[in-house]
C-alpha cells in the first residue's frame, strides 16, 4: 500500500513536471496578453506610452466609442462580412465539390489528384500572392487573357474597388478548398458502405441516396468545416495587405478588419485603439462559434 | 459507351480540368522564373519562356542576398518545430496519462481558450517582448508559438491509446516516470509528433504577419518578409517575383510531398476533437 501512494505521488509530480513548460508559455503568451490586451483595450496606450507606460490614461470605452462613430471601421465589418459571406460558401462548396468528385467508386488515381487539389494550402501566401496579382494584371495577366477568350473585356482585377474583393476571394478559395476536402473525404470515408449498398436494394436512385444518406451523416464534418472557414474569413489578413501593397487596397476598398487593427496597432501604434478593434473582432467570432454550437446540437437532437 | 463509361468519362473530365485550374497559377509561376527581364510583361502572357534562364535566381541570391533569407526561414522553422514537438508532446502525454491535481480543469481551461484568435494576444505580446528586449530577436519570433493548445490536443488524443499496462510495467522495473516519457512514450508516438513537427515547420515558414512584426532588422528577415518587401520595390519584375515565389514555395511543397501522410492526418485529427 505504502508503495502505491509514493507511486501516485510520483506520477502526480510528473505530471506537473511535464505540463508545466507549455502551461506557463500559453499563461505568458496567451492568458496574461488577453488580459492586458482587455485593459489596454479601455486606455489611450500609444507610441508614447510604450516608452513610459505612465503616460497612458484610462478612457473607460471610449476606444469602442470612437470605433462606432469611425466610418473606416464599417467599411473594414462590412468587408469582413464580405469576406465571410462570399468567401466561405464559395470555400466550402469548391471543397465538398472535389471531395464528392474524388471519393466516387470509379475515380482513378484518387491519390494523385488528392496531393494536386491540396498542394495550394501548403503553399506560402505572400508568395502565391505575388503570383497571383501578376496573374490579376489588367494588361498582362494570364486571367485576363483567359477571358477574352471567351470574349469578357479587361477587368482591372486589383485597382478597381468593385472587382478587389471578389479578386481577394477568388484567391483565399484557391488557396483554402484542399484542405476542407480532406476533412469531407475522411467524413465521406467513415461512411459505411452498407447503407449505400442497402438503398440501392431498395431502390434508391443516386440523388436520393444522396439526400437520404450523404447529407444527414455529413452535417457535423459540415457545420465543423463550415466554422473553421467562417472564422478563418473573419480573420483574414495577409490576402488583403499582399494583393493590395499592404494597405487595404483603392480607398480601403479591401481592408478588413484584422488589417484594420494591424495598421492602428503597428503603424501608428495607437494600441488601446488597436486592442479595443481585436476585442471586436474576438465578440463576433465567438458569437459565430456559439451559434455554430446550437446549429449542431440542434441537429444532434 | 455503357452509362457506367460516360460517367466515368465525364468524372475524370471534372476532375482533370480542375487539377489544370488548381496547378496553373503555380506551373506559371514555375515558367515565368525562367524567363529573361521583361519577358512576361506582354500581351497575350506567353506560357513557356522563349529561352530558359537562371537569370533570376543569380539575381535573388547573389545581388539581392535573399540566401540569407532563406537560411533565417530554416532555422526558424527548424527551432520552432523541435521545441514545439517536445514542449506539446510532453504536456499532451501528462493530460492523457498521469493524474495530477487540477488535471481535468486545467484542461477544460486549455478547451474554452481555443477560441481566443491569436490577434488578440499580439499587442501586449509584442509589448512584452520589447520590454524583455526581444524585438527582433529569433526567440521572439519563435517562442511565442512553441506551446500551442491545438498541439497539445493532437499528442493528447494519441498518447490516450497507450496501453497503462505498459507504463505500469515500467514503473514495476523501477523506471522513473521521466524515464517512461523520454524512453517508451516518446518513440510511440512518433507517427503524431512527425505530423506536428511538420505542421508546426510548415506553420513558421509560411507565416508572415508576425515576423513582419517582430523583426526590424532586414538581416534577420525571413523569406515571407523579404519577399513582401521585394514585392514592394520590384513590382515591375514579373521574373524577378516568381523566382522569389519559387523560392519560398518549393521547400514548403517538397517537404509536403515526402511527408504527405503525416500532415494530412494531422489536419484530419483536428476535425475529429470534438
Amino acid at each position: 500500500m505504502r508503495r502505491l501512494s509514493s507511486w501516485r505521488a510520483r506520477e502526480a509530480r510528473a505530471g506537473l513536471l511535464l505540463v508545466a513548460p507549455g502551461l506557463l508559455l500559453l499563461a505568458l503568451f496567451l492568458a496574461l496578453p488577453v488580459v492586458a490586451a482587455l485593459l489596454l483595450s479601455l486606455t489611450d496606450f500609444d507610441l508614447y506610452a510604450i516608452g513610459d507606460p505612465s503616460a497612458a490614461r484610462a478612457v473607460g470605452l471610449g476606444n469602442y466609442a470612437r470605433l462606432l462613430h469611425d466610418p473606416v471601421f464599417w467599411k473594414a465589418l462590412g468587408n469582413t462580412f464580405f469576406f465571410v459571406v462570399f468567401g466561405g460558401p464559395l470555400t466550402v462548396s469548391l471543397s465538398l465539390g472535389a471531395a464528392l468528385l474524388l471519393n466516387h467508386r470509379l475515380v482513378r488515381f484518387p491519390g494523385l489528384f488528392r496531393t494536386i487539389y491540396f498542394a495550394p494550402v501548403v503553399t506560402t501566401l505572400v508568395a502565391v500572392a505575388a503570383v497571383w496579382r501578376y496573374l490579376y494584371h489588367p494588361r498582362f495577366g494570364l486571367l485576363n487573357a483567359a477571358l477574352g477568350f471567351f470574349g469578357i473585356g479587361p477587368v482591372d482585377w486589383l485597382g478597381d474597388p468593385h472587382w478587389a474583393m471578389p479578386a481577394i476571394v477568388l484567391m483565399a478559395a484557391w488557396k483554402n478548398f484542399g484542405a476542407n476536402m480532406i476533412i469531407f473525404v475522411a467524413g465521406l470515408k467513415a461512411i459505411p458502405e452498407s447503407l449505400y449498398e442497402a438503398a440501392r436494394i431498395d431502390g434508391a436512385g443516386p440523388i436520393q441516396r444522396f439526400r437520404k444518406i450523404t447529407v444527414p451523416l455529413l452535417a457535423p464534418t459540415f457545420l465543423f468545416v463550415g466554422l473553421t472557414t467562417t472564422i478563418g474569413y473573419f480573420q483574414l489578413f495577409a490576402e488583403p495587405y499582399v494583393l493590395s501593397g499592404g494597405e487595404g487596397g483603392p480607398m480601403n476598398a479591401t481592408l478588413s478588419v484584422a488589417l484594420f487593427m494591424y495598421k492602428q496597432g503597428f503603424r501608428w501604434w495607437s494600441i488601446g485603439s488597436a486592442a479595443s478593434i481585436a476585442f471586436v473582432l474576438f465578440a463576433v467570432i465567438l458569437a459565430a462559434t456559439l451559434l455554430q454550437r446550437r446549429l449542431q446540437k440542434g441537429g444532434e437532437a | 459507351m455503357s452509362r457506367k463509361a460516360w460517367t466515368s468519362l465525364a468524372l475524370h473530365a471534372a476532375l482533370v480540368s480542375g487539377a489544370v485550374v488548381t496547378l496553373a497559377p503555380l506551373l506559371w509561376m514555375l515558367s515565368a522564373s525562367f524567363m529573361t527581364t521583361g519577358e512576361a510583361n506582354a500581351a497575350p502572357p506567353p506560357l513557356l519562356p522563349g529561352r530558359a534562364t537562371l537569370a533570376q535566381y543569380r539575381e535573388l541570391f547573389v545581388r539581392l542576398d535573399l540566401g540569407r533569407s532563406f537560411v533565417n526561414s530554416s532555422i526558424l522553422a527548424l527551432c520552432a518545430a523541435l521545441l514545439s514537438v517536445v514542449v506539446n508532446a510532453a504536456a499532451g502525454y501528462a493530460f492523457a496519462k498521469l493524474r495530477f491535481p487540477g488535471r481535468g480543469r486545467l484542461f477544460a481551461g486549455l478547451l474554452a481558450a481555443m477560441v481566443i484568435p491569436g490577434q488578440v494576444a499580439m499587442l501586449p505580446v509584442f509589448l512584452l517582448l520589447r520590454s524583455v528586449g526581444l524585438v527582433n530577436s529569433f526567440a521572439g519570433v519563435i517562442l511565442p508559438g512553441v506551446a500551442s493548445i491545438f498541439g497539445i490536443f493532437l499528442v493528447r488524443q494519441f498518447a490516450s491509446s497507450v496501453p497503462d499496462e505498459l507504463l505500469d510495467a515500467a514503473r514495476i522495473d523501477g523506471a522513473g516516470e521521466l524515464r517512461i516519457f523520454w524512453s517508451i512514450v516518446l518513440p510511440l508516438c512518433r507517427p503524431i509528433l512527425v505530423t506536428l513537427g511538420v505542421l508546426t515547420f510548415l506553420g513558421t515558414w509560411n507565416d508572415f504577419m508576425w515576423p513582419l512584426i517582430v523583426l526590424t532588422d532586414d538581416a534577420k528577415w525571413t523569406l515571407t518578409v523579404s519577399l513582401a518587401s521585394l514585392a514592394g520595390e520590384h513590382v515591375q519584375d514579373t521574373e524577378l517575383m516568381m523566382a522569389g515565389a519559387v523560392v519560398t514555395v518549393l521547400p514548403a511543397l517538397l517537404l509536403f510531398l515526402f511527408l504527405q501522410r503525416s500532415y494530412i492526418d494531422g489536419i484530419t485529427a483536428g476535425s475529429i476533437k470534438e
